[in-house]
């Protein structure tokens, strides 16, 4: 039987070369609850561009600023925490890109957020400007459409 | 060390640029200047090949938006090759296909270049 709550945490400076860090983090553990390479690999890519957001937006590259990444493990999910301690933004204000009109304008930048909603099966904001800024992002470990199958199924704990 | 390299091939008017490692936030401002490198010398026929490049996000692409234009706009292009499924999977989310052209083959690139000429 698969345990019951599990969580892991790491806090590191934000400085860009951290993220190889976070991403062999975030991997081990998805790794380990037993995802195949193709979810760890959206986990690894949409945790990373959630670090880079908040060094570069959220300390804007203060470099010596801490950011915290949980894992919460549970009988259905592994949802990662982002917290963060700098500038917020308005949640309500990122939008999914038009793909179409993004790519005429050839735009730089600003892909990242398009990459979390799409790699990750929920996602959720929580931001207090300068107090705390958290992102939320899970996935299941069964297709979310079967999420509620027989627990056996649910990849067991070592 | 920086867990990316990028090694230079020029081949007559046209450069390979094969990416080895990681590319990500921290490592795409050396891509960028290998790029801007090739603009400053105006070559601007480049392939870049993916064959051991084995993660690359958002900050990565973000690197060929930014020159494609100008690369375009001085005659040449960027052809990108060699991608394993998982990089090509973040191109593919992205919508790049349809902005760059992406060969299985960095021959097949070097090829579909058309009289290039030095500039």
């Amino acid at each position: 039987m698969p345990q019951a709550k599990r969580k892991y945490q790491l806090r590191i400076p934000s400085q860009t070369d951290n993220l190889e860090i976070i991403r062999e983090f975030v991997s081990r553990v998805a790794r380990k609850v037993g995802f195949k390479d193709d979810d760890v690999g959206k986990i690894e890519l949409a945790v990373d561009e959630a670090c880079a957001n908040v060094i570069e937006h959220a300390y804007q590259k203060d470099d010596k600023q801490p950011i915290d990444i949980a894992i919460q493990i549970d009988y259905q999910k592994f949802t990662v925490i982002i917290t963060d301690r700098g500038h917020g933004f308005d949640p309500k204000k990122i939008r999914t890109p038009d793909m179409k009109e993004y790519l005429a304008q050839m735009r730089v930048g600003g892909l990242g957020i398009y990459l979390m909603r799409t790699l990750m099966d929920e996602i959720d904001f929580d931001v207090k400007p300068g107090k705390r800024n958290q992102v939320k992002m899970s996935k299941y470990f069964l297709d979310k459409k079967s999420k509620h199958a027989d627990p056996k199924e649910v990849p067991s704990f070592k | 060390m920086n867990g990316f390299e990028v090694a230079r091939a020029d081949n007559g008017a046209i450069t390979v640029l094969r990416l080895k490692g990681y590319l990500d936030a921290h490592t795409a401002p050396d891509l960028e200047s290998a790029l801007q490198k090739l603009i400053d010398e105006k070559r601007v026929n480049i392939v870049v090949n993916f064959k051991d490049l084995s993660y690359i996000s958002s900050a990565g692409l973000g690197v060929f938006m930014g020159f494609i234009e100008e690369v375009r706009g001085g005659g040449g292009d960027i052809k990108l090759t060699n991608m394993s499924q998982k990089i090509y999977r973040v191109f593919d989310l992205l919508g790049f296909p349809t902005l760059f052209e992406i060969r299985e083959d960095e021959g097949l690139a070097l090829g579909s270049f058309s009289h290039p000429k030095s500039r």
